[in-house]
């Protein structure tokens, strides 16, 4: 208990403090996962709407695949890309490894799965109150998608949360592919790991409440995004 | 979240181009761990203009990566895992660095009585008859391979008591360090970890000064004909400047709370040759 | 179904004209219990033809299947010579409960228009034409019931369908909005478009009917004249149903 009021008081110390270092890695925590939500939910929200809406062979299979794939161990997808983008590996020659870019593109393939998923359940409750009325205005598959992903767009905005929750508290994927490079590659989580194998466990839980802080502080945004647009009525 | 948002953030996300001058060192923890690299590194980037980038792993993926081409300098401590690195052309050479020593670490109660002990395979030979907790890295790293090395010479098998008196963690020396002493057991750790370890709590060194105990850091350019990709210039020249006088004064004058960590021996062909 | 947008059209590009409609042997069972049994309907071109019967006689089911949206099991439904799937892109349904996009009403107009390929410019004057003018910014789903049934019609008629069909557009609306929904499909019908307008409002059906289907256990009972049916229905059901009797 002593430990938690050391770290509070030092997890302040440090905000206000403004040191340079803690900035910069919040900041590059903020940029690779919020980058790789960004691109999740380019890629997830719209494959999550067509098997919300499809029915074709083989659906339950790829129902079971996606939502399995929501456990995808973060350390297993850092080697799967470290494969990829080691110098020895198929993409070695991009040279990405040790990069933010590397960092983003695994925790793009972490959380993916996670939108894609929680959309498909969102939008078919949205579908199924839609369906008939689609079908007799005789709309493509595309018009469908777009109606309800624009018309979701309130609820797919807590399915990005999710994602960028699994992507900015995860430590298993960006330190193999990162390396938690000072300067470089470091962020929240994997500055947190390294604080606690050198045994300074306080200023590990203090970047912790830091980065505790930095989701809160997100949810918060998007909570407000929501409210004003409830106030203006927007989804009703 | 504003799509506008989109394009800015991808745009951020580009690649962190590898300037002409940066390398990447695959590098054992201790180092990285004991703040050494926070200390060199500014001098040599200072000079050289040369950005060095560390990627602090256990000895055995350090040269793991260093052989899929994923670093272009490898300084690590298992001189036989390195002379192979070496032999199979992924080095260029090797040569030793510093060196530090070994220590065995243990709760105040020291409750297999072998506080103050200069042998260690005395120690943990008591350690073992003891049935007394004994935490092992179990992770193929440098400070692993050294304490099999050092079981294999008393006769006793720890693996045969893995999960009962003998721990192993499968983690780094940090995170063994706090899992052994979460539990009381003794661990062996390299001195410079244990001396910036900030975690302590009554834990004391129970077992120093063995020349058993002697740990040497070796460092080794990664092979450019190995590995087409390797900035071999940069990665020679911080080499160069490792072994350098200036660079070998360096290591010596850093110090932990008043302690020298690690030893420079670049030069000195008399130091002893027995970490196997 | 992504194929039949591109020939949604109107009357213009239309092959040839939808009706007469004829409507042969159509079964459907939803769960086992057959609520279509045998219907055998023909419909010629122009006017009102409104729906009439006592609740689970089928009305709503029939206007679907001819709609397109349900499969028979047994039967056709045949828009003179085109099967009812590919009719649907040139007919509109509206609902009795609307089911809005949420967001505004001109944006529920916009929508449509833009994915029937429609003139987008037309969103204030079908508004107008529904006298939701000033609701143009008003979420659709803040709108009072009336105001959202007069904005579905207005998004069925901006598809301009050859065929309108509603069903009980107006069951759970206050009289003026009742009122202003019959206007505006009455001066559809004197457009010439087709209007099939499911009710079980005797009130609504004198109104509004040029002609009489009155179904009676998943059949037609009758399909006659309004000015014949009303006043001299020939089968009992539908002389029970206008008498007031509870018709079983």
């Amino acid at each position: 208990m002593q430990d938690l009021a050391e770290s509070l008081s030092l997890a302040i110390a440090l905000v206000l403090s403004g040191d340079a270092d803690l900035i910069e890695i919040v900041a590059l925590s903020l940029r690779v996962s919020l980058s790789a939500t960004m691109l999740a939910c380019v890629l997830g929200l719209p494959l999550g709407a067509l098997v919300a809406i499809g029915r074709f062979p083989g659906r339950g299979a790829v129902l079971v695949a996606m939502n399995a794939l929501m456990g995808l161990p973060p350390v297993v997808v850092g080697l799967l890309v470290y494969l990829h983008l080691s110098r020895s590996g198929p993409l070695g020659f991009l040279g990405l490894l040790y990069t933010p870019t590397a960092m983003i593109i695994a925790q793009t393939i972490l959380i993916t799965p996670i939108v894609a998923a929680l959309a498909r359940q969102a939008l078919e409750d949205l579908h199924s109150e839609y369906a008939e009325q689609f079908r007799s205005l005789c709309l493509t598959r595309m018009q469908t998608v777009g109606a309800l992903l624009w018309d979701g767009r309130f609820t797919l905005l807590t399915v990005g949360l999710a994602g960028f929750g699994r992507a900015v508290a995860e430590v298993g994927a960006v330190i193999i592919v990162g390396g938690n490079i000072d300067h470089l590659t470091r962020v929240m989580t994997t500055a947190i790991a390294l604080e606690t194998s050198k045994g300074e466990l306080a200023l590990a839980l203090a970047l912790g409440i830091v980065l505790l802080a930095l989701s809160f502080a997100v949810n918060a945004g998007v909570q407000g995004l929501r409210v004003s647009a409830a106030a203006r009525g927007a989804h009703v | 979240m504003s799509l506008k948002l989109v394009p800015a953030l991808i745009l951020m996300a580009a690649p962190a181009m590898a300037q002409e001058g940066s390398i990447i060192v695959q590098s054992t923890t201790s180092t990285a761990n004991s703040g050494l690299y926070d200390y060199l590194l500014p001098m040599f980037e200072e000079q050289t203009g040369i950005d060095v980038n560390v990627v602090a792993v256990g000895t055995g993926q350090a040269i793991q990566n260093a052989r899929n081409c994923d670093g272009d300098v490898l300084l690590v401590h298992a001189k036989p895992a390195e002379e192979a690195f070496v032999a199979d052309g992924f080095g260029t050479e090797r040569t030793d660095l510093m060196y530090n020593d070994f220590i065995i670490v243990g709760p105040a109660d020291d409750p297999a009585g072998v506080a103050g002990m200069t042998d260690a395979q005395d120690a943990m030979t008591q350690i073992a008859e003891e049935n007394a907790m004994f935490a092992s890295r179990g992770d193929d790293s440098g400070t692993h391979k050294k304490e099999l090395a050092l079981w294999s010479d008393t006769g006793v098998d720890p693996a045969a008591a893995s999960g009962q008196w003998y721990r192993e963690t499968g983690s780094g020396m940090g995170a063994t360090l706090n899992a052994g002493i979460g539990m009381g057991a003794y661990v062996m750790t390299d001195r410079a970890t244990w001396i910036s370890f900030g975690n302590k709590q009554d834990y004391e060194i129970a077992v120093e000064d063995d020349e058993d105990l002697f740990n040497q850091y070796g460092v080794i350019p990664v092979s450019s004909e190995a590995c087409p990709s390797v900035n071999a210039d940069a990665a020679q020249t911080f080499t160069d400047w490792l072994l350098s006088a200036e660079g070998q004064e360096a290591i010596g004058a850093y110090q932990v709370d008043g302690q020298q960590l690690f030893f420079p021996n670049a030069t000195d062909s008399n130091a002893p040759d027995d970490n196997g | 179904m992504s194929d039949l947008t591109m020939d949604m059209a109107g009357i213009s590009d239309a092959p040839r004209p939808l009706l007469p409609l004829s409507v042969t042997g159509l079964r459907l069972s939803l769960g086992g219990d057959a609520v279509l049994d045998g219907i055998d309907l023909r419909l010629t071109a122009g006017g009102c033809t409104v729906v009439m019967g006592p609740n689970g006689a089928g009305k709503s089911l029939l206007l679907k299947a001819l709609h397109g949206l349900l499969t028979p099991d047994a039967g056709e439904v045949s828009w003179n010579g085109t099967r009812a799937p590919a009719a649907t892109a040139r007919q509109a349904l509206v609902f009795q409960t609307p089911v809005l996009l949420r967001r505004s009403a001109a944006q529920n107009l916009d929508f449509v228009l833009r994915a029937r390929g429609g003139d987008r410019g037309r969103v204030v004057e079908l508004l107008d034409h529904v006298g939701l003018a000033d609701k143009a910014r008003t979420p659709a789903r803040r709108l009072s019931g009336g105001e959202r049934q007069r904005l579905a019609l207005a998004r069925a008629l901006a598809t301009d369908p050859e065929v309108l069909l509603l069903d009980e557009p107006t069951a759970s609306l206050d009289p003026a909005s009742t009122l202003a929904i019959e206007r505006i499909v009455a001066e559809a019908r004197d457009r010439g478009m087709r209007i099939l307008f499911v009710t079980h409002d005797t009130g609504q059906a004198r109104r509004m009917a040029d002609d009489v289907v009155f179904l009676h256990r998943g059949r037609v009972a009758e399909h006659a004249p309004a000015d014949r049916f009303f006043p001299t229905p020939s089968s009992q059901p539908a002389r029970d149903f206008l008498a007031g009797r509870i018709v079983v």
